[in-house]
Formats: C-alpha cells, structure tokens, sequence
C-alpha cells in the first residue's frame, strides 16, 4: 500500500463520489428552501398593497395584465396594474378566483394541454406558447380573435374558441374538440390570465411587442 | 474469456430478466409506432384528427419511451445481480409477480390514453385518466402501482446485494436505483401553483434523465466491459466512481437549467449555467473509458501474439460503444448547445429541444439498452462467441442513421422557430404559426417523417434479429 498512489485507489474514488453527491444534494435542497418561498402564491392583500410576488394570487384575475421593459432588470416583467372586468366582474373574492384558478390548472391537466402546447415553455410544440398567451395582440382588440368568434372582449373570445376549437380554424393544425364546457373555459382563461402575471424572468422575449413584424400589425 | 459471467441459463433471475426485456422491446416499437403518427400530424394535420390527436400519440410515444427504458432497466439488474453478487436473486418470486402487476398496468393505460383520452376538469380525471403532466401523464392510481413495484424491484436489489457479494457496480446501482425510485414520489401530487409543480415536476424529469439513469449507464457499461471483453474489474469500477462523483456533481444542480423562465429566482440563470455546462464532461470521461478499455484490452491480446477479436459479443458491444458516443453527442453536445441561458431564451420550448431529446434518450439510453439485450440473447443461449447477422447489421445502420436524420431534421426546424418565432416576432400565436408555415421548417418536418420511416425500419430488422439470431449456428458456443 505504502507506494500506491490515492489517484488510482478505489476508496479514495468511492469517498469522493460520496461527498460529491452529497454536497451538491443539500446545496439543492437549501436552494430548493429559498426558492420555494418565492414562488409560494401570493394574496389578495399583497395585491392591494401593490406588493411583487413572483406568483401573484388568484384575484389577480381582477386586475388589467401588461408585459413591460424594465430598465433595471434588462427584461420586460409583468406590470399589475389598474382594475380590469374579468367575465363582467372586478371583484372576485379570494375564494372565488382561487376556485376559477383550481378549475383552470385541472382543466389544463385533465384535457392535456401541454401535449401539444407549452406553458411556461415545457410541453410539446404542436401548438402555440400559452405563457403570456393572455397578452396576445391576436386576442386583444385589433386582433383578429374577437372578430371571429363574434366575442367583444378577450376573455369571451378565449372561452368561446375553447369551447369549439373545430369551428375556428387558424392554421391547417387545428385543435380538436376537447369537450371543454363554458365552466370549464371560464376556469382555464382565468388560470391563462393568472399564469401570463408569473415573473418568468423575461421569457418569451419581445412577447407582442413587436410592431410590423406579424403581417404588418 | 469472461466465461463465467455468461451462465444464463437456469437463474430464475436472468429469466425474468429476458421477461422485462421482451416487454421493453414491445413498448419500443409501440414509442416508434406513436411517434411515427405524431410525425405524420405535422406534415398532414388532418390525419386522424379527431380521433387520435397529437396529444395522445405523442402521450403515448414519449410514455412508452420512459416505460420500455424502465423496464429495459430493471431487466439489466435482474440480469447482472446473479452475476456480480454470485447469488440467485433473492425475492425472485415477488419479483416475477411484480412484473406481472406492473405489465398489466401498463396496458391498462394505455387502452385508456387510447380510448378515453380526456377527461373533465376534477379529480377523477387525475385519478383514473391522466395527470396531463408531460412524460408522467399516467393516472395517480397507477402512480401508487408505480410506486408498489418500484420498491419491490429496489428491495430485492438490497437484498440480494447485502446477501451476496456486493461489488462496485452493485453498490453504485444500490445508492441509484433507491434515489431514482424515491424521486418518482415528487411527481405524485396536485397544485394550482404551475411554478411550484414545474419545478417539483423537473426532479422527476431532470434527476432522473441527467443523474440517476446517466449513472445507471454507467454501472451498466461498466459491467459490459468486464463481460463483453474481460476488462480489469479494478479499473473499471475506479472509473465508475469517478463517473458518479462526474455526473452526480454537475447533474444535481445541473437541474438550474430548467429553472430559467418557470417563476423560479434569477440566481437558477447562474447555477443552472455553470453546472449544466459541465455536464458534458462525465459524458466524454464515459467515451473514453469504453474506448479505452476496449484499446487497451485488445492490445494487451495482440502483445501477447493473440491476433482475435476480444470482443465476445459484437452485436451488443456495437451497441454499447454507440452508446459512448451518442451519449456524448446526444446528451453532450446537443444538450449544450441551448443550455446557457442567454441562448435558452430563444430556443426554449422549440424544436431544438426536441432534437435534444431524440438524440439523447436514443444515445444515452436506447442503445446501451438495445446492448442488454443482446447479453442476455447470448446468455440464454449459452453462445460463447455472439457475432453479427445481416440483419444486426441491419438494424443498427438503419436506427441510428434514422435517429441522427431525425435530430439534423429537427434542430434545422429549430433553427427556423427560434430566428423566425422567436426573434423575429416575439413569440406570438401568429409568430408561431409563421414559423410553422416557412418552407425549411416545413421541408424539415418531411424529413423527420422519412427519417422515422428509416428508424422504424430498422427496429423491425431489430426485432427479428432478437428474436432469432439466439438459433442462428453463425455463432460460437
């Protein structure tokens, strides 16, 4: 033994790995702490008090959702801003909307969306990003998508293409009809319209911003 | 020359394996069949739809996938365990049983992915349809199953490994296979919050894919050298540890890359970066392990004046020798082409990705699986020398001309949707279908239909080359 080198020993290889994995695995998990608390969701009161949260609360569905450059983070973030009608209605309660979202994030599971869209850019990439897909120019109102459904605001328009998909054709991929009911649509516009107010640090970039690239629009 | 290693026939353990090994082999050409439909859907958008979506082919294409390589996995255990520990396998019968269960199962699944597909918005969707969460869509009641058999196949692992001899390989499997099924557990729950299930949801997926599997192959290329060329077991499994020490090292935290864009913090740009960008550097440390030892070996052979092949199994050797460099080229270089965050903006969730991926499970874990198979042909035959048939030749140039077409195919589709979707438009809806409509991405799309057709092709020359080349009187016995 007294001769051998540790670099060719086993043991000293062994130990190594040991540490190694065990190092990197409570660096994790400590990181796993931090960054649980920051994307924990947040509430009503934070949004009153125009606190940041990285995963707004549920009633942000009663507020207007913008994508700005922010000049001190070098990329454009989600901007909460005035009141805004959802369905109708601005004043959501906590239960209310927390009860839409769950419905929304079910429905979005139960239909499997992500199979051939992406959110938050995982999934396949049949269709369309649903990540700001709320903030789509295609669904505001010189977009395209009201005119067609014959909706006159963004939500309705959204819902009632979830419902019937197959009669609003925008591309020779069309989705198919996934028996989504109006519940339902309700229920995953507003998760739609919730997950375009997460913080993703930037991405999509340039989402809708764009002007005179899409056709000149 | 590794003679003693090659006793497979009489362990009920090794008989199971080839049990897990035929129904792996089945799910893959069920992968390659849904994959090639998906593919179809992108070139024909009216083909099937309505009836079987790109959403369920697809389920089922990258589910199968996962399922073949898990059962192709546990099969490669049953089979080594004998082997390495000098013992049969203790709990045999569980395990037998176990394999029926989770076979079943299995079937169960998918006839409802095909027949009943979706479900509505509640809890018995989750149940009893699909948990609608990529590569883990199957219901939580077969999660429990899941879970059931998992822990069978890990207790007779333990127990047969602290009954018998426990070596390196079985050790490092040991630690593995106890981490890879408990991690299965963060992928079993429900939350509204999508940023918190992203990102349990990715321990799944991530440390499974770029830590425990990637040091599954290692073990198992480990013991494929010592079997398939007599390498020095020292040798072998020093390196195998410094390969652990490699992969779990930067792959644990390598998991910050898919924590660039879900909610996640900002630091995840930086640790993800570094980490992730290391993670090529096991995958050349495992290339020119094999390599090496193979040089090595047959030099020492050729000093000696031995002018043959030390090679006793060439069809599965190919296979692993491919795997040391479609692991580097697949799960190496692809990976990092996109892996840094300045250029991950632009090419996540594109085709790029899926170019990754292709070449990456095919690469990191396909071919060392397809290798398995092999040994275990060998074994059950008891053939001391394996070559190869046309039709091994066959199906190895087929599959992998196949899958490296597939990959060029998509990461120029990549290409496409990140300058044109992404960059150019901003990632809109009309962005995106631009992208879609350009003549290279469409061209590209073509030649991944033709390339999968070429892939197909080669696994049913596969197929029959397992099935029958066990009889063929080519080989030595």
């Amino acid at each position: 033994m007294a001769n051998k080198s540790v670099w060719s020993d086993n043991r000293f290889w062994r130990r190594t790995a040991t540490w190694v994995t065990g190092f990197a695995s409570v660096l994790l998990i400590w990181l796993t702490f931090d960054t649980s608390a920051q994307i924990a969701m947040g509430n009503d009161q934070d949004l009153q008090n125009k606190v940041t949260k990285r995963v707004p609360g549920p009633t942000v569905i009663n507020y207007k959702i913008t994508y700005e450059m922010s000049a001190k983070r070098g990329h454009e973030i989600p901007v909460i801003g005035e009141k805004e009608k959802f369905f109708g209605r601005d004043d959501y309660s906590e239960e209310e909307a927390g009860a839409l979202l769950h419905l929304g994030k079910l429905g979005s599971q139960a239909k499997n969306c992500m199979d051939c869209h992406t959110l938050l850019g995982n999934g396949a990439y049949y269709a369309p990003d649903l990540t700001k897909a709320w903030l789509d120019p295609a669904w505001g109102p010189d977009g395209a998508m009201q005119a067609l459904t014959g909706k006159n605001t963004k939500e309705e328009a959204m819902a009632e293409f979830l419902m019937h998909p197959d009669q609003y054709p925008t591309h020779a991929r069309m989705m198919p009809d996934l028996g989504i009911t109006a519940k339902e649509a309700k229920g995953l516009v507003a998760f739609l319209k919730h997950m375009s107010s997460i913080d993703t640090n930037g991405f999509p970039r340039n989402f809708g911003k764009i002007k005179g690239a899409v056709h000149g629009k | 020359m590794a003679s003693k290693y090659l006793t497979g026939v009489g362990s009920e353990s090794k008989q199971l394996a080839t049990w897990y090994f035929t129904f792996a082999a089945i799910l893959f050409g069920a992968q390659l069949l849904f994959g090639l439909v998906a593919a179809i859907q992108y070139v024909m958008p009216g083909f099937l739809y309505g009836v079987l979506d790109f959403s369920i082919a697809r389920i089922i294409h990258i589910n199968a996938l996962v399922v073949w390589m898990v059962f192709a996995m546990f099969g490669s255990v049953y089979w080594l365990l004998p082997d390495e520990t000098g013992i049969e396998t203790v709990g045999i019968k569980i395990g037998k049983l176990l394999f029926w269960i989770f076979a079943a199962a299995i079937v169960v699944v998918v006839l409802v992915y095909l027949f009943i597909q979706v479900g509505p918005a509640d809890a018995t969707t989750i149940w009893f349809i699909t948990e609608g969460r990529e590569y883990i869509e199957a219901p939580r009641w077969a999660d429990w199953g899941i879970v059931v058999v998992a822990l069978g196949f890990v207790g007779n692992l333990f127990l047969t490994g602290m009954k018998g001899e426990q070596t390196g390989i079985v050790t490092v499997l040991m630690a593995d296979m106890i981490a890879f099924a408990g991690l299965y557990l963060a992928g079993m729950f429900f939350t509204d919050n999508i940023s918190v299930d992203q990102y349990w949801w990715w321990w799944v997926i991530h440390l499974w894919v770029e830590a425990t599997w990637e040091v599954f192959v290692g073990a198992i290329a480990a013991y494929g050298l010592i079997t398939m060329i007599g390498a020095h077991r020292k040798v072998v499994e020093m390196w195998l540890w410094i390969e652990v020490a490699m992969l779990f090292g930067s792959g644990i935290l390598g998991l910050g890359h898919h924590y660039f864009w879900i909610g996640t913090p900002e630091y995840w740009w930086e640790i993800g970066a570094l980490f992730s960008a290391l993670e090529p550097l096991p995958l050349v440390a495992m290339f020119i392990h094999v390599l090496y030892d193979w040089g090595k070996t047959q030099g020492g052979e050729e000093a000696r004046g031995n002018n043959v092949s030390v090679i006793n199994n060439k069809p599965a050797f190919t296979w692993f020798v491919l795997n040391a460099f479609g692991n580097f080229l697949g799960a190496g270089i692809w990976g990092f082409f996109h892996t840094l965050p300045q250029v991950n903006l632009y090419t996540h969730g594109t085709q790029f990705t899926s170019a990754h991926g292709h070449l990456a499970f095919f690469g990191a874990y396909a071919t060392i699986l397809v290798g398995m198979m092999y040994i275990a042909v060998q074994g059950t035959n008891g053939i001391k020398i394996m070559k190869n048939t046309k039709a091994s030749i066959w199906a190895v140039s087929l599959i992998v001309s196949g899958v490296v077409g597939m990959t060029v195919a998509l990461t120029i589709a990549g290409y496409v949707q990140v300058l044109v979707s992404r960059a150019q438009m901003g990632a809109t809806w009309a962005g995106y279908f631009d992208g879609q409509s350009g003549m290279w991405f469409s061209q590209a799309m073509d030649w991944r239909l033709i390339m999968g057709v070429v892939t197909f092709t080669g696994f049913i020359f596969l197929a029959k080359d397992l099935l029958t080349t066990g009889k063929n009187p080519v080989h030595e016995r």
